[in-house]
């Protein structure tokens, strides 16, 4: 059980490798990091230097190939595949660039996906996704298929799907990259709001520095290491 | 929402691929339907067999005759219980084309052999025996022309002629008779041997063939080779032969019926399989960044791989069951023209049960490929991540 003063993500000596090839690549080599619960981190670096791997180290959907990795209170490096579906399905809440709605589903279906894998019943998972898809603002969307939204709606039913299940980490994979200054400032808006009223930690990887304005901290990732710099709240 | 809603959502994301593969599963199983159903009723004569009867023809072929100085010689052969003769009547009612199965029989042998097959009334039973130009019809055939019990009828033969050199008989029906099993055929007519061969202008004792029940299905064997034996080297040598094995010569005439549907089927199966089968993998390709977010929400790949294969069975139930609806259509549109040649001629529901398991094995062959591949779609590359 995770307590207030334990750290939301504690990563010790991180090490991930890619075969390329005959060519290995070494994106992290002792790697340490630790990210407390309520934060709001923005990962920043130029391409390849990793961040998109360590977002996918942090979801569990990557395998290290040594080092510990503590989320949440759980040692990803120890769950079997089916345990970290189940423990993704209950303590992450993913953010893609390209949002990845399914386009035969409406808005409240799409937000309802990650319910199907809990033992909630209709009334209440409908309720949730009312909820949810109202933090984000679309409360008059439920029915709109994601071909009858703009990219910032979209993108905002992606958020609403990620929160539904109130997961504790929120991992955001350039929320903002496919959206014009304005909405992503909206969308931004909705992070920090979550973060800070509802106590959400946010890890965001971003190349946009307005958008790592958003965050508490800034991370810079730069050949496997990190450098940190403090932002203005 | 649920995984079936999500099941149908993703089936039917492009209408007209989904569409035009349920019209290939569709003709497939209408195919099956209805060969099957000919099948059957072209084999219901070998279903109908029971084991401990035997029929005894000419060597040369059943079409040649035996004479009727036989049944008596057969009848005393140690192991023969039962027996009864048939002459092929080939009959019909008013028109060529108004075909009847009839036969000519020695009505209270044939009645006693027959027994386990049909109910006969009381009445009808001693009628046909007491009546010399009675005919025992059965229900279906009565249905089927609107006969009642007491009309004389006009029956025509297009072998047999009478000495006054004609081609019809005037026959009075005195009973009818039901199945007693549902592979029984009712489609029939019985009339008295001894009215026909004294009527008949040429032929005179001779009978098509013999039928008999034996005491113990162990006897079969010896009361084969005693009767074969008795008239080896004789004008009339003969060949005896279990019932089911007559039915199934019998129905071979029409070709092996068998062979054909199972070569059909299988070629439109094969074809449709492997039309559906790649068509799946499509479908399920062009979802990889889908089936990815899905397993990043959570979704173990067990329940990724059980959603694929719910799509491929409902592909093949939503394509199938109308399949075998027309597959019913056809045969009753059918049904009552080719009553004389194919009296059992129905899709029976053991046949629509094989149907529906055959839909459902059909849905695991064409989706468990795709199913397999999404399952173990590996997450960082379905979402184009490394």
């Amino acid at each position: 059980m995770l307590s207030p003063t334990d750290p939301m993500i504690d990563i010790v000596d991180l090490c991930k490798r890619f075969t390329k090839g005959k060519e290995t690549i070494t994106i992290f080599d002792g790697l340490n990091l630790a990210i407390p619960r309520g934060d709001f981190v923005a990962v920043m670096g130029p391409s390849g230097s990793g961040k998109t791997t360590l977002l996918n180290l942090l979801g569990g959907i990557d395998r290290s190939d040594a080092g510990g990795i503590e989320v949440a209170g759980e040692r990803l490096d120890r769950l079997s595949e089916s345990e970290l579906s189940r423990w993704r399905a209950s303590h992450i809440g993913f953010i893609f660039q390209f949002y990845n709605l399914m386009p035969m589903l409406t808005a409240a279906q799409n937000v309802e996906l990650p319910l199907l894998l809990t033992r909630l019943g209709r009334k209440e998972r409908r309720q949730r996704v009312e909820t949810a898809l109202g933090v984000v603002g679309l409360a008059d969307r439920v029915k709109h298929y994601p071909k009858e939204m703009s990219g910032g709606q979209q993108q905002r039913v992606a958020i609403a799907r990620a929160i539904v299940s109130d997961p504790a980490l929120l991992l955001c994979d350039e929320p903002t990259g496919d959206l014009d200054r304005a909405t992503a400032d909206e969308v931004l808006s909705i992070l920090q709001v979550l973060n800070r009223d509802l106590g959400k930690t946010i890890v965001m990887v971003t190349h946009d520095p307005a958008a790592a304005q958003y965050a508490k901290r800034s991370l810079h990732l730069d050949k496997g290491h990190f450098i940190e710099k403090e932002l203005a709240a | 929402m649920n995984d079936l809603i999500l099941i149908r959502k993703n089936l039917f994301r492009r209408k007209l691929r989904a569409i035009l593969m349920m019209v290939s599963i569709l003709i497939a199983f209408a195919i099956f339907g209805v060969l099957a159903s000919f099948e059957r009723a072209f084999n219901a004569g070998q279903d109908r067999a029971t084991p401990d009867r035997l029929v005894v023809t000419n060597k040369i072929s059943f079409t040649q005759p035996l004479p009727i100085s036989y049944y008596n010689r057969v009848a005393a052969v140690d192991g023969v219980a039962q027996i009864t003769h048939f002459s092929w009547f080939g009959g019909y009612y008013q028109e060529p084309r108004n075909f009847l199965v009839a036969f000519a029989v020695d009505p209270e042998n044939w009645m006693k052999l027959r027994d386990s097959d049909f109910v006969f009334s009381p009445e009808a039973r001693a009628a046909f025996i007491r009546e010399r130009t009675g005919v025992l019809v059965g229900a279906r055939m009565m249905e089927k022309w609107g006969w009642k019990v007491g009309d004389h009828i006009p029956i025509s033969s297009n072998i047999w002629s009478q000495k006054n050199r004609s081609h019809a008989w005037d026959f009075i029906i005195v009973g009818s008779f039901s199945a007693r099993i549902p592979q029984a055929d009712t489609n029939v007519m019985l009339m008295g041997y001894d009215y026909f061969n004294e009527t008949r202008s040429f032929g005179k004792d001779l009978i098509s063939w013999l039928s008999l029940r034996t005491t113990s299905v162990a006897a079969n064997e010896r009361v084969t080779n005693a009767i074969d034996g008795m008239f080896a080297n004789s004008p009339y040598e003969t060949t005896t032969d279990s019932e089911k094995a007559f039915n199934k010569a019998f129905a071979a005439q029409l070709g092996n019926i068998a062979l054909i549907v199972e070569l059909v089927v299988g070629a439109a199966f094969v074809t449709i399989l492997m039309i559906v089968g790649n068509t799946m993998v499509m479908t399920v390709r062009e979802r990889t960044r889908e089936i990815g977010v899905l397993k990043t929400l959570g979704f173990s790949g067990g329940r990724i791989l059980r959603m694929v294969l719910g799509e491929s069975i409902l592909l093949a139930l939503l394509g199938g069951l109308p399949g075998l609806g027309v597959a019913l259509l056809l045969i009753t549109r059918v049904r009552d023209s080719l009553m004389s040649f194919v009296p059992t001629l129905s899709l029976y529901p053991d046949i629509a049960a094989a149907a529906v398991g055959l839909m459902v094995v059909f849905g695991i062959i064409t989706g468990l490929v795709p199913a397999l591949n999404a399952m173990r779609l590996n997450i960082v590359t379905a979402l184009g991540r490394s």
